[in-house]
């Protein structure tokens, strides 16, 4: 039976753990509680659990950034995230991004500068771009390429994904 | 992934009670170097204890006019922290020039000294390794060994220490706060980790039921004359083949104090005391440079795939000096080397 985390912290730390504990989740605006394993990552609840399949599973070790989604508006690798960890978090992914049948200005720019080709990387790429617009760190092309290098593109669309993001952060 | 138990630590105090009554349990704070060893089956914690709620979250003043940064201040909020900008570039510099955007959201600045070598045979638990099973024999030693140590290796293991942060710490000599069962104790940063000798299990000397607190920087931050110089095998995102942390201070044309770490070249932060003293109250040429870096590189032996590293290291090192002296920091934005 889940057990929430609250509870769990005030076992016996030497108590065997229950197989699953309740965590609330903001996710896209709307407040979702679930009972997840300990060892289920963000991106598998996101993907598995709540079928929030625009957020893609590539190398699951952090290392290429297809599951880059923003987390208390910062953006963050869900693969290498623990979802009991994450309790009464707002969570950002790509489905989320929209608002009100208009797309997002990273997700237009995306398709106005042809920024993709196959389209795995694409929603971690823009959600990694709608973080790095928020942290307002990236002023030049070298910026924004240093600060975008934790998503891989292996089409090679990076000269493309630049001009989006640059467009997009005219806008922003 | 493994499966484990799962809990929460809500004060240091409980922190350590709670891993003091399980020992086979890990503290977890970004996890991004944790989760992914537990994925690869390389660490097989019983149970996580999240410290991720700890108030270890301020970056404070301290009275000798240095700075306390908690131990779970994210690595992209000390990097960006405007007292780490304008006195420490140094660090700020090293930080944004390790792992991605992504990744420095999430680690912490006491997981950052806790992280483990990327050798690709300590990860592969196919291979034999010394330091995941001691006694097993190192793979590396004969195998693809081109991220490997140059200088301070042992027959037991020739891993590096993977950290931008860390090295960029251990020039400023900066002091790691702890505490455990038997209290809190302040650990020089070049007492923090270990060479690897005939125990490289151990990477550091933290006692397994120790947590770190905070990590000091000494008032002098060097922030007129540093820099921080990486060369890797792509432009970003990537583990350092040799990086050099220089901080030094000028007067009147003549080097009055000048200090350089080292990382990528051996199983902790490389400091120098010999080869450092080469440099005091030098005029900061070039000749000057070479004779520092063949002093630091008097004793490296390299192996089949990464013998290269002690040309690269002397000229790395040659550089990043004369960086520092001129006052024209590495870009880590813009890559091009000056």
């Amino acid at each position: 039976m889940a057990r929430t985390v609250r509870a769990v912290m005030e076992a016996e730390p030497t108590a065997p753990a229950p197989e699953k504990l309740t965590v609330t989740l903001v996710i896209n605006g709307r407040e979702t509680r679930l009972s997840v394993a300990p060892w289920t990552t963000l991106l598998d609840t996101l993907r598995d659990r709540l079928a929030l399949t625009g957020t893609k599973k590539g190398c699951d070790h952090g290392q290429c950034g297809a599951c880059t989604v923003l987390v208390d508006g910062r953006r963050i690798n869900s693969c290498l995230t623990l979802a009991v960890m994450k309790d009464g978090a707002q969570v950002t992914t790509i489905e989320g991004l929209a608002k009100d049948g208009a797309l997002h200005p990273l997700q237009q720019a995306f398709i106005d500068h042809d920024a993709f080709q196959c389209g795995y990387c694409t929603p971690g790429q823009i959600c990694s771009a709608a973080g790095l617009i928020a942290e307002g760190k990236a002023k030049t092309v070298d910026e924004i390429r240093e600060l975008m290098s934790g998503n891989i593109c292996r089409c090679g669309a990076y000269v493309n994904i630049v001009a989006a993001i640059q467009q997009a952060m005219g806008k922003a | 992934m493994i499966n484990f138990q799962y809990a929460r630590a809500d004060s240091v105090a409980d922190a350590v009670r709670q891993i003091a009554a399980a020992p086979t349990a890990k503290f977890i704070a970004g996890g991004t170097n944790l989760i992914d060893l537990m994925k690869e089956g390389v660490e097989r914690p019983a149970r996580l204890i999240d410290i991720t709620h700890l108030p270890l979250k301020d970056v404070t003043e301290t009275a000798g006019g240095g700075l306390k940064i908690g131990a779970l201040v994210p690595n992209s909020d000390l990097a960006y922290h405007p007292a780490v900008e304008k006195r420490y570039p140094l660090l700020a510099s090293a930080i944004l020039a390790g792992a991605s955007q992504q990744l420095r959201n999430m680690a912490s600045t006491g997981g950052n000294l806790l992280q483990r070598t990327r050798c690709v045979y300590f990860y592969d638990v196919a291979t034999p390794c010394n330091k995941r099973e001691p006694g097993a024999g190192c793979s590396a030693i004969d195998g693809v060994n081109r991220q490997h140590a140059i200088l301070g290796h042992s027959a037991a293991c020739i891993a590096t220490h993977p950290s931008d942060m860390c090295v960029a710490l251990a020039m400023l000599e900066a002091k790691v706060h702890v505490t455990g069962p038997s209290g809190e104790r302040v650990i020089a940063f070049a007492d923090f980790h270990r060479l690897p000798g005939d125990t490289p299990q151990r990477d550091t000397n933290l006692e397994p039921d120790e947590i770190i607190m905070a990590v000091e920087l000494p008032a002098q931050g060097f922030a007129a004359n540093y820099t921080y110089l990486k060369l890797r095998d792509r432009l970003s995102y990537a583990f350092a083949l040799v990086s050099v942390a220089v901080g030094m201070e000028l007067a009147g044309g003549v080097i009055r104090d000048a200090r350089f770490a080292l990382g990528g070249v051996a199983h902790k932060p490389w400091r120098d005391p010999q080869a450092e003293a080469v440099l005091q109250r030098q005029r900061p040429e070039e000749e000057t440079f070479r004779r520092a870096a063949d002093t630091l590189l008097r004793n490296a032996r390299g192996f089949k795939h990464n013998a290269f590293k002690i040309e690269l290291a002397r000229r790395a090192l040659v550089r990043a000096l004369a960086q520092a002296a001129r006052g024209t920091p590495q870009s880590q934005a813009d890559k091009k080397i000056a």
